[in-house]
């Protein structure tokens, strides 16, 4: 039992101590995108190959290291020097050279070597030309094995929890978050300190800490990482919040889709409250705070925090209006904070550094870092950490390393279904909340998809539009039929039946809708036509006036015409799906442009570029 | 006190009171839809803000917000009808109209809609965004209510209707987005579910999403079809009826009414206070044996259908309690078709019984299979006081002219103990009436037993009848019914009498009643005055005083509860599933 | 069916066994008298019946509203209400394809038109045979792997049209 904060930092420093200096240490990446890419077999046969070998090697499974576009990923270390590399696209049978490299404290000259972009802002480390990303939320992720507390003790783990029990009132945990200025990083960007104060006001007998864990966003997977990667710093600063609003009851919210975090947090639960970490009398204190679970069942709208409410609360996870605001009068009626993973990350080291640290990173209106998971069409897909300030340029070329097979940059989509596209023009942007709203876009949870020239934008806005239609309550009238009506309209003009008229409609109806939806999904789910519209109008006016999709991707609008490079090897008809291709051999031959079903088979396996997409 | 502004108009509320309410005092009406608020008798609140018709301009929002869900607050600036506010509106109304049925000419409700109402108000005659509608089953399988999801605009009124203030529990929001409607689990058959038919739901529902079934051509073919046809009036429906003519709330019609009943063609108008009577003594009978023994106590009242359902299903282990009395829609039936039908030389398969009343319920009841004592369908057709209203004005009878006329005998004389029977405690007063002079063999002049009267949904009373000392109970709306039966079931009651009535408010807040929209609280008590001004006007206030009744007894069924009322006037339940 | 009880014996109609899996799980839960409280045990508690079931028939639906005190109808408007959850047999193969935005851009759709050809089912359907069920799934957060696949527990990353035959001929 540590019920002592002396007890505490001793077991860290004895952790210290029995830190290996010798040999070397490798951190085998095994998140779920990890796992999926094969690390698990990689794992076991680098340990079954360090024993056989009897090297002075430990294996440690950690979570996602964010190189998600060359997993498996491992990093070997070398516990004497502390240098250490980081290998990506692991194949099996590197293994042995792995090994073998590893204890000559050499790197393996068969593996692909990755540079990790990334500093330790919490070891004072400071960016450079090469590492822009600034690790705060993802510290841990990548580095230790979640499913051992006493790695996360060893890295400060519990001391910041110490630190506030023991050495600051209540009152001080608040001013110290509203000080550091972190704002929601769900996607409202409320400033933290000040919901905080809000429940820590209300006098109630009971009150509840949310964790909001249920990333709904497509392409969004940054709480995901954290959550298996670093679950102890979600409970921990769970737990502080518990302290500073006067609550014993922490709820995670997951969605039922992320069984490994649930059962790393599940392990971490256990593991915490075993040496009194977490429970009753929190390090030897009168604090008490107890974290369940709760799952998810498959609905996007319950990342809205009266929805997940309700949906805690066993109901429909239909959003009610606001006020009263869930700090007032939330879980039961009772005041309530919900905050989202990430935004807990943050905690800890703000806690351990002081207001003041935090605020250095960032800018002066959207203090620290913000994770983001970066996907789409570009070369290295991943979870990329940068200070707020950061541009998108950085983003996209620097770290992600530009667009895939060298094609060309169109657009860059932040803040999933409510959130808008960026331009090139517009890529030198210092991203924080605000800017990103100027843009027509924000910032939401960090998804950031990439999209290039073969992207169509007026089908981009119909994919988010169909999301929307899914995952809408039903509740409101306006998200309920509106956004069916947006999506109608949107489905006219890739079907070649839109008019100028059209387009208007568009943007009246968004203009209603965002300011009369009940909750956010409605109020931001006309984002995506909006931006489009503002930002392609040239393709929206195509696909109206020319009846033409730029990008060929509309298929109404497709036409595929086989031309006078024909040379009748009737590869093209053999292959089509629909039998709409006619013509004998060494004649050129024909579509049938009724039956054509546009799925361009007959374009992928023409060998003499006879087939043309119009 | 708040003060704030609307419309740049200064007016102060109470603390909690809403952004609605406060317009409402500077005499802006802000239209709304889903929103439902009233108290009294009928107390049912309905704000979630899900309709945006009521949207509002406050400075300081980003968003417009709904006005009846919002709290006022100290300071804050309202807009209600800048060209934003009315955009959105509008807007608003054609979205919901895109996805509506637009058969008003021959919808249920045309004429009593709200959406109706505010298109015409909005000056609607174009929707601009036009699409695809939902499409879902109309659910005709019951005998009282009628389903029509196409027209449900999730205003959820119905679902705090049957879950909350009824505590049924049939109702939920069903599915996700633009196919989410409101209904019965699975969207299955009323007649699938442990729906009691109380019509609560009809009347909370400001579209026709949920709306009665339609008896009145079948009651126009009865007319016209040779037979002998009477009719029954409920004592609720007569001080209601006015309203559909534009007649003062609390108006007593009883003569107009049967005027135009006689109009209509009915060959004999009777009248249900009559059969009221007759339950009296019947189920007064019952509570004396049972008093004396002490056993199956408390005694429940069992004249209301949707509660009688509602303990079928959800109470089955106490079935045995529920007095064994017919209501007195039913007992009028058998007696019709026995003992009046074999005075007119009539066979009981020749005579047609119609009955008005104020509650969606009875058109169940009627059809229930067990009640044929008379061979044939004791009561063939009901109609509601809203049908009965149509029918008047189809007929092109100008009802607020009419003279009045007195009932036929011999089912047509009655008390003040029957007519009372419209109110929440009427029943159980008319039972205290009998049961204090029979027990004490006097004729009692003090038969005001006011402490069991008023609209408040659970009222308690110690009462003495002779030297016993009568503990009552009465509810009405079947959420307080629930908590005096959980106290029962927990051995916690300590009642010899319990008035249970599905509608807050009793039947005169009937499902088949005029549509009183949230309007509630006025009317309901202007109907109860009404119904107790009836009753003090009355010749006779007692029911077994009455001479009608005293005739029936001694012509034909013997004494109460005797062989011939058990075979006739008697009834047990069946326990059903609670799903 | 009233009573938990009696909508014990109906669900041990389908499987005595699961039927005393699902009661004994219910037990295990701190059930009261307060509805409310109860109610916040709902979700899991369908979690855990489709778990046994893989589905959630009406038995099993008035099962659970009857041990936890709740309506038939309030039971069914939460399973109506979220995707996890779905009142009508599966497929011994769930083939979700995942249509997140990542995987949108990497053309989740060309997949979704070719299973639905290859298949024959239309998304959200199930084949008579019983063998396969279709299903879209948004975002399961392998974006790195885009265009994602999962057939049951297996994930398949990367995946072309050209892959289908093969994916579908894994499932035996």
């Amino acid at each position: 039992m540590i019920d002592t904060p002396a007890k505490l930092n001793s077991h860290a420093e004895k952790l210290a101590k029995a830190k290996a200096k010798t040999g070397s240490t490798i951190l085998v990446s095994l998140g779920t995108c990890g796992i999926a890419a094969g690390g698990r077999p990689i794992q076991e046969k680098l340990v079954a190959e360090a024993a056989a070998r009897k090297a002075e090697i430990e294996i440690v499974e950690v979570g996602c290291m964010g190189l998600c576009h060359s997993e498996p990923t491992l990093e070997v270390i070398n516990n004497s020097t502390g240098k250490s590399v980081i290998y990506g696209n692991v194949k099996l049978d590197q293994v042995p050279a792995i090994i073998e490299t590893a204890s000559k404290g050499i790197e393996a000259a068969s593996c692909e070597v990755l540079k990790p972009s990334w500093f330790y802002p919490e070891d004072n480390e400071t960016a450079t030309a090469e590492r822009i990303q600034a690790r705060i939320v993802l510290k841990n992720t990548g580095k230790i094995n979640p499913e051992i507390i006493d790695q996360y003790l060893a890295v400060k783990g519990y001391q910041a929890l110490s630190k506030a029990v023991h050495e600051m009132t209540s009152q001080q945990v608040i001013d110290t978050i509203i000080e550091s200025g972190l704002r929601g990083r769900g996607g409202g960007g409320f400033p933290t300190g000040k919901k905080w104060a809000f429940a820590a006001a209300q006098k109630n007998d009971q009150k509840f800490v949310l964790c909001n864990a249920d990333e709904g966003d497509p392409g969004a997977f940054m709480d995901r990482a954290v959550l298996e990667g670093d679950p102890h710093s979600v409970l921990e600063a769970m737990a502080i919040t518990g302290y500073a609003i006067n609550s014993n009851t922490g709820i995670i919210y997951i969605r039922a889709e992320y069984p490994l975090a649930v059962k790393r947090l599940e392990i971490a639960i256990e593991q915490a409250k075993k040496l009194g970490l977490l429970g009753d009398n929190i390090l030897g204190s009168k604090f008490c705070f107890d974290i369940q679970i709760k799952y998810g069942a498959g609905a996007f709208v319950c990342g809205e925090e009266t929805a997940l409410i309700h949906s805690v609360e066993g109901k429909r996870g239909e959003p009610t209006v606001k006020p009263p605001f869930p700090a007032i009068q939330g879980l039961w009626k009772k005041p309530t904070v919900v905050n989202n993973v990430e935004t807990f990350a943050n905690v800890c080291a703000i806690i351990r550094n002081g207001a003041a640290w935090f605020k250095k990173i960032g800018t002066a209106g959207s203090p620290g870092t913000k994770v983001f998971a970066l996907a789409g069409k570009v070369k290295k897909v991943g979870l990329v950490e940068v200070p707020m300030g950061t541009t998108l340029r950085q983003i996209i070329f620097t770290v992600g390393g530009g667009i895939m097979n060298d094609r060309k940059f169109k657009a860059v989509q932040t803040g999933g279904p409510s959130g808008g596209c960026i331009k090139f023009d517009q890529i030198d942007t210092e991203i924080d909340y605000e800017s990103l709203k100027r843009l027509g876009s924000m910032m939401g949870s960090g998804g950031m998809i990439v999209m290039d020239e073969d992207d169509c934008m007026v089908n981009v806005a119909k994919f988010f539009l169909e999301f929307t239609l899914d995952e809408s309550c039903g509740k409101c009238t306006p998200c309920r039929i509106g956004n069916k009506r947006l999506f109608e309209m949107l489905t006219r003009i890739c079907d070649g039946r839109g008019t100028m008229q059209t387009i208007q409609d568009l943007k009246d109806l968004s203009y209603t809708i965002k300011d009369t939806a009940l909750c956010g999904l409605g109020q931001t789910s006309p984002n995506p036509v909006l931006s489009t519209i503002a930002q392609f109008e040239n393709e929206y006016l195509g696909h109206i006036k020319d009846k033409r999709c730029e990008a060929g991707v509309c298929k109404s609008l497709l036409k595929f015409e086989i031309n006078e490079k024909c040379v009748g090897c009737t590869l093209c008809a053999r292959n089509c799906p629909a039998s709409c291709i006619t013509g004998s051999v060494k004649q050129r031959h024909s579509i049938d442009q009724n039956k054509c079903l546009k799925c361009g088979v007959c374009m992928e396996v023409c060998k003499f570029h006879a087939v043309e997409r119009k | 006190m708040i003060n704030l502004t609307i419309n740049k108009l200064p007016v102060q509320v109470n603390e909690g009171e809403t952004v609605l309410e406060a317009a409402h005092k500077l005499g802006i009406d802000i239209p709304t839809l889903c929103h439902l608020k009233s108290t009294g008798g009928c107390h049912i609140e309905s704000k979630t803000g899900s309709c945006r018709v009521c949207v509002v301009e406050i400075d300081g929002r980003p968003n417009l917000a709904p006005s009846c869900c919002t709290p006022a607050t100290e300071g804050m600036k309202v807009i209600t009808s800048s060209l934003r506010v009315i955009n959105a509106r509008r807007t608003m109304l054609d979205l919901l109209l895109s996805d509506h049925p637009k058969d008003c000419l021959t919808c249920e409700k045309s004429g009593d809609c709200k959406l109706q109402d505010l298109a015409s108000t909005f000056g609607l005659h174009r929707i601009k965004y036009k699409g695809e509608m939902s499409k879902h089953e109309i659910d005709v399988s019951s005998e009282a209510i009628v389903r029509d999801p196409n027209k449900c605009i999730m205003c959820r009124r119905c679902e705090v209707a049957c879950n909350e203030i009824q505590t049924v529990g049939v109702l939920s929001g069903i599915g996700r987005g633009f196919n989410a409607v409101v209904g019965p689990a699975d969207l299955r058959p009323l007649s699938e579910t442990k729906c009691t038919y109380c019509g609560r739901c009809v009347a909370a529902c400001p579209t026709g999403a949920l709306t009665e079934v339609d008896h009145t051509y079948k009651t126009w073919n009865a007319i016209n079809s040779g037979k002998a046809v009477v009719v029954q009036t409920a004592p609720a429906v007569r001080v209601a009826l006015g309203e559909a003519f534009g007649m003062e709330p609390g108006s007593i019609t009883t003569g107009k009414m049967v005027t135009a009943l006689r109009m209509m063609g009915f060959a004999k108008v009777f009248d249900t206070d009559f059969s009221a009577d007759l339950t009296i003594m019947e189920e007064t009978t019952e509570f004396i044996e049972r008093l004396k023994s002490g056993k199956n106590l408390p005694i429940l009242t069992s004249c209301c259908p949707g509660w009688v359902k509602f303990f079928e299903h959800q109470f089955k282990d106490l079935m045995h309690i529920p007095s064994t009395c017919k209501s007195p829609q039913q007992m009028f039936g058998a007696i019709a078709k026995t003992y009046y039908a074999k005075k007119i030389g009539v066979k009981p398969e020749d005579m047609i019984v119609v009955s008005v009343m104020p509650c969606l319920a009875k058109k169940y009841e009627a059809a229930r299979e067990e009640f044929n004592a008379s061979g044939n369908r004791d009561v063939d057709i009901v109609i509601t006081t809203r049908e009965l209203a149509a029918m008047i004005k189809e007929a092109g009878i100008a009802f607020d002219h009419l003279p009045e006329s007195q009932y036929d005998d011999p089912l047509g004389e009655s008390t003040g103990a029957g007519v009372i029977f419209g109110a929440t405690g009427g029943v159980l007063e008319a039972a205290l009436r009998t049961a204090a002079d029979w027990v004490t063999g006097k004729d009692l002049k003090e038969i005001d037993f006011t402490a069991v009267r008023g609209l408040d949904g659970i009222k308690e009373a110690t009462v003495k009848v002779g030297d016993v000392e009568v503990n009552a109970a009465i509810a009405s709306g079947l959420g307080n019914a629930r908590q005096l039966l959980e106290k029962i079931r927990r051995g916690e009651a300590k009642y010899h009498i319990i008035e249970i009535m599905a509608c807050p408010g009793g039947c005169l807040n009937g499902g088949g009643q005029p549509y009183s929209d949230g309007k509630c609280e006025d009317i309901l008590t202007k109907r109860m005055q009404a119904i107790y001004k009836d009753d003090k006007n009355s010749k006779i206030r007692k029911s077994h005083l009455n001479p009608s009744i005293q005739k029936l007894y001694a012509e034909f069924l013997g004494k109460p509860c005797g062989e011939m009322s058990h075979k006739l006037l008697h009834t047990h339940y069946h326990g059903r599933e609670n799903v | 069916m009233s009573c938990p009880i009696t909508s014990k014996a109906e669900l041990a109609k389908l499987s005595p066994a699961k039927a005393e899996e699902l009661d004994g799980f219910l037990t295990s839960l701190p059930l009261t008298e307060d509805r409310e409280k109860n109610r916040g045990f709902l979700i899991q508690s369908l979690h855990k019946a489709q778990e046994i079931f893989t589905y959630l028939p009406s038995v099993v639906q008035i099962h659970v509203a009857n041990r936890l005190g709740l309506h038939l109808a309030e039971v069914n408007g939460v399973i109506s209400f979220y995707s996890y959850f779905t009142d009508k047999p599966v497929g011994k193969y769930k083939i979700n394809i995942c249509t997140g935005t990542a995987c949108f851009v990497k053309g989740a759709d060309k997949l979704v038109d070719e299973f639905q050809r290859y298949l024959g089912l239309k998304v959200g359907e199930t084949g008579t045979d019983g063998k396969f069920s279709l299903i879209n799934l948004r975002c399961v957060g392998a974006c790195s792997m885009a265009p994602v696949v999962m057939v049951n527990e297996r994930v398949y990353g990367k995946v072309t049209t050209k892959m289908v035959p093969e994916i579908i001929s894994d499932c035996k």
